[in-house]
């Protein structure tokens, strides 16, 4: 029973993400909910689940030390204060709540896409993005150098062999194409509707890591070439062409008056590959075997 | 025309919410983790596919419908795996190594 908790509560969690997604729906902003479903409650769950069965050894001591009847009134006074707080300050917020969306609209034009928040992602904000380019790199790293000293350099995961006649094999063989399909075109559509890179680069993640689980493509060394390119890719493209931002207008990531849109889909395609390939590597975690096996 | 139209995706989508109603009764109240799967599959899934056929009276153009039924076979797909992968690794003998 003690060893149910952690994994009940990573399955409430994919669960609120969910929901929560629901409610970005509902606020009419669908951008937003992909991005929690997919991420936020896609991968993110995936993560914590195999954290959990990492940790199961832990579950029954853990589950021996209970919190003290302080420490758990301290923390419902804190949660209480927390609540109290976030109400007032929507309760409080001015009418008509400051917004500078009718900015992000009006500009839309000059940047020659046709979706606001992919303007403001791309083009307004790109320092941001840029930014968690790099975070969810330097995540990985944090997360391959949790391998121990003798698999440095070695193929994440446990070895899966793929089964024949099994359920996962066929599922990924019929889903696969489907996912890589699906998650090129919610790339694709962002420019101009609900979508982007990061939406599609989890689908493609999920899809690689669905052919991983199934046994269909063994999980590469962490040490390759080819792999650790494709992960700078993402982020050195985006600082390049920061960077010639100086030359061709005069700030750092700034885009020129002609093609800004030729621009962003430059600096688009590396980046949802690497974020693909960095959310995947992510879930498979750190290295488990030597590279030759 | 629309009002016969709505009635209709009134009518399929409520019978839908019923069938995931009776499939959520049977994930609480059934025994064991195979008959609750049972109860899954069936009744979610047909109360999906009513939602959908309720919803495609409402769409504009063969486009959006198409999504909303390609959407509908995912799911079945997607539910069968994982129910399969949960009942072999439920079942009283184990799953099969």
């Amino acid at each position: 029973m003690a060893a149910r908790d952690t994994f009940a509560a990573v399955v409430s969690f994919v669960a609120y993400g969910l929901l929560l997604a629901l409610v970005w729906v509902r606020l009419a902003a669908p951008d937003v909910a992909l991005t929690e479903a997919a991420i936020g409650s896609g991968v993110t769950g995936g993560l914590l689940l195999a954290a959990s069965t990492r940790l199961r050894r832990t579950e029954t001591p853990a589950a021996r030390e209970k919190p003290g009847a302080t420490l758990r009134l301290a923390a419902a006074i804190l949660c209480t204060l927390a609540s109290a707080g976030l109400a007032a300050i929507v309760l409080l917020l001015p009418e008509p709540a400051p917004t500078l969306a009718p900015q992000a609209a009006a500009n839309l034009a000059a940047t020659g896409l046709g979706n606001p928040v992919t303007a403001v992602l791309m083009a307004y904000r790109a320092i941001d993005t840029l930014l968690e380019t790099v975070v969810l790199l330097l995540a990985l790293v944090g997360t391959w150098s949790l391998a121990p000293d003798r698999f440095w350099g070695g193929s994440p995961g446990p070895r899966h062999h793929a089964d024949p006649d099994g359920v996962l094999t066929f599922v990924a063989q019929l889903l696969v194409p489907i996912g890589i399909l699906v998650g090129i075109h919610i790339f694709w559509v962002g420019s101009v509707a609900p979508g982007g890179e990061f939406q599609g680069a989890t689908i493609l993640a999920a899809m690689w890591i669905l052919a991983m689980m199934a046994g269909l493509v063994g999980a590469p060394s962490v040490s390759r070439r080819w792999l650790r390119l494709v992960l700078v890719a993402g982020p050195a493209v985006f600082i390049s062409i920061g960077l010639a931002g100086f030359a061709m207008a005069s700030a750092f990531l700034a885009y020129p008056e002609s093609h800004p849109k030729l621009l962003i889909l430059t600096i688009e395609v590396p980046v949802t590959l690497s974020i693909a390939t960095t959310l995947a590597l992510l879930v498979a975690g750190p290295p488990e075997r030597g590279a030759q096996q | 025309m629309s009002l016969a139209l709505d009635g209709l995706t009134i009518l399929t989508v409520s019978a839908g919410a019923f069938f995931f109603l009776a499939g959520t009764v049977g994930l609480l109240r059934f025994p064991d983790a195979l008959s609750r799967l049972h109860a899954l599959t069936k009744a979610d899934n047909l109360g999906l596919g009513l939602v959908v056929l309720g919803l495609l009276f409402q769409v504009e153009g063969p486009f959006a419908a198409l999504k909303l039924i390609s959407v509908w076979l995912l799911t079945l797909l997607a539910g069968a795996t994982v129910t399969q992968l949960i009942a072999r690794a439920a079942r009283p003998g184990g799953s099969p190594v």
